[in-house]
């Protein structure tokens, strides 16, 4: 097959399994690859932004360099997905890449070395396509918060692509790229995942290293996959996942073949509903959506019961104190001394300090260090960390309770679907209830992904939420597939090229 | 809660951050309001409960004291706004 630009054949919708399947074959090579896709951002990127950097050059390097290998036969094992282009969430550090973590404060930032994540990635074969938009830091759940401009949501260009990882959620489901990575310390992939029409997978924490991923909140961050499919993440997983000895918390235990129990059937399988996941605040159409899913799982073989989570109900206060406390002591580090943006205008040390902190940092990043400056501060450590410390586990117990009597927990990703630009940007509280059923996951460190199970009145797309126990990736990926094999929400795409064109005539 | 004009001065202050006086009034509003919704948890009854940071209840791992990164001065100064003679320029802070 020839594959030039966007004229070639190849479909820019191609899942990585079946992009890993022509490489092998010899009917496409990883250049041809690159090539495709970075023709296909320079067309779109300009109206989706889901690209803060990109790199040609850099790209058709890495590209042939995967073709050389292939070549040499070094396409076995030891490079599973040799030649698949992967874009990373501007968080990753990749040394000589600029990584700004979607801020002003590192918009002329170099990383010196590479994420942990990401050299795994490129020993199993994969060619970096660039880096990806998000929200300042990863603050935010609409990619408003970017310093780079928001990201648009390829199915519906005025409304937000979810966020913080909004430009990996975009960037697959545009056909920019047939795989990303992201972080998610609150929901940051799952949520972006469901209004993009993704699956999205925040494995276990401490399953992949957070070395080289720009600390937010660092008992709560976790790397993790966007693709369209189920089997897709358990590949990307198998290449991200790992332990390091340059991240502390990283879990040592041996690898695992996430794929291995892709086709195991569903027969037997308890799924828990939490009564507090399908109560009132949730959009009407994502319940029927997911009530939907629901049967086809019961179709397929599962049994379904209600069961309670009593103090999920504190997951977001908790949050609210956990994060921006560990924020406000991971983000000291950017004084305008070693590296990032300084102030051209100061008085004195501090002086610097506060002017280049005040130009460097977005209103929100601001608004998260200041709170947890205040919660952390003298007199107040026992009240709000140390409690929100002692909610997470009672929160984990509910979980630990649920799990005699079910084997995954599963409902909605997020109470609505993809909402227009501005509707929650001036209010940050109803901003941080979009996560409400997906910060629970992060605050006690479990795996949880979101599939696509349906649209809304709307055609928006709505995610069913699958949470699962410690460590069990395999299990939950495996429910996905079957799902995915029964149903075809994860194969909807955007008419990108009638968008296109009403955006060319003049639309906001 | 509410916060006051002092009390963003204040944490302002602690996380050197500069709050012009035409911001303070928006950022008390909105802190406030995030505050709200953080109280919540406050009256959960937590007595006899253990904090908990990581799900798996992992000790933290432990490593040889050895130097392992290599001198690379040179590229980690690359990014420094400014240096000088191999160090990183600040301000005068000594008189």
């Amino acid at each position: 097959m020839s594959v030039a630009g966007t004229q070639s054949g190849w479909d820019s919708f191609a899942t990585v399994a079946q992009t890993k399947r022509a490489l092998e074959a010899r009917q496409v090579s990883a250049e041809e690859l690159a090539r495709h896709y970075l023709a296909r951002a320079e067309i779109l990127n300009p109206t989706l932004n889901a690209f803060i950097t990109l790199d040609p050059e850099r790209t058709l390097a890495e590209a042939r360099a995967a073709d050389a290998r292939r070549a040499r036969g070094e396409d076995g094992e030891a490079a599973p997905l040799l030649g698949v282009p992967v874009a990373h969430k501007d968080i990753y550090l990749i040394e000589g890449w600029r990584t700004t973590c979607g801020s002003r404060m590192l918009a002329n930032f170099v990383a010196p070395y590479t994420a942990s994540v990401v050299e795994s990635m490129t020993r199993a074969g994969m060619v970096t396509l660039g880096k990806l938009n998000m929200d300042e830091f990863a603050m935010g759940s609409s990619n408003e918060t970017s310093y780079f401009g928001p990201v648009r949501n390829p199915f519906d260009l005025n409304r937000v692509p979810g966020g913080s990882s909004g430009g990996s959620a975009a960037a697959v489901a545009a056909g920019l790229a047939p795989a990303t990575t992201g972080t998610d310390t609150g929901g940051s992939i799952r949520q972006p995942a469901m209004f993009c029409n993704l699956t999205g997978l925040k494995p276990t924490y401490g399953i992949c290293s957070r070395y080289g991923i720009i600390a937010f909140a660092s008992s709560l961050d976790q790397a993790g996959p966007f693709a369209r499919t189920a089997e897709d993440c358990a590949l990307l997983l198998n290449a991200m996942a790992g332990h390091d000895p340059r991240d502390a918390t990283s879990l040592e235990r041996p690898r695992e073949d996430y794929t291995r129990r892709l086709e195991e059937p569903l027969a037997g399988l308890r799924i828990g509903l939490p009564r507090e996941f399908f109560g009132e605040g949730v959009d009407s159409g994502v319940l029927a959506a997911v009530e939907g899913a629901l049967e086809v799982y019961r179709a397929l073989g599962a049994t379904t019961v209600e069961i309670s989570l009593p103090n999920v109900k504190y997951s977001v206060p908790a949050y609210y104190v956990v994060a921006p406390a560990e924020a406000s002591s991971n983000l000291s580090r950017f004084d305008g001394v070693r590296y990032g943006h300084r102030a051209a205008e100061y008085d004195d040390l501090l002086d610097m300090y506060k002017r280049t902190r005040a130009e460097g940092f977005g209103a929100e990043v601001k608004r998260r260090i200041l709170i947890g400056t205040y919660v952390l501060s003298h007199g107040y450590y026992d009240a709000y960390y140390l409690q929100a410390g002692k909610l997470r586990r009672l929160i984990a117990e509910d979980f630990k309770r649920a799990y005699a009597e079910c084997d995954v927990v599963m409902g909605p990703t997020a109470p609505e679907t993809a909402f227009a630009f501005g509707a929650k940007s001036d209010d940050p509280v109803k901003m941080y209830l979009n996560d409400i059923f997906t910060i629970c996951a992060n605050l006690t460190g479990q795996p949880a992904l979101s599939h696509p199970c349906g649209v809304d009145a709307q055609g928006q797309a709505v995610g069913l939420q699958i949470i699962g126990n410690y460590l069990d990736e395999a299990r939950m990926l495996a429910i996905a597939h079957r799902f995915q094999q029964a149903t075809d929400w994860h194969m909807r795409r955007p008419a990108l090229e009638p968008m296109r064109a009403s955006m060319a005539g003049g639309a906001a | 809660m509410s916060l006051s004009s002092n009390d963003i001065e204040r944490i302002a202050h602690l996380a050197r951050i500069a709050v012009t006086p035409s911001d303070v009034h928006d950022v008390e509003a909105k802190l406030t309001g995030i505050f709200r919704l953080i109280e919540e948890m406050r009256a959960v009854d937590t007595q006899g409960v253990a904090p908990m940071t990581h799900g798996l209840d992992m000790t933290l791992a432990l490593r040889p004291d050895a130097v392992t990164e290599p001198d690379r001065r040179e590229a980690l100064l690359a990014n420094a706004p400014a240096s000088e003679a191999g160090h990183f320029l600040v301000p005068k802070v000594i008189e």
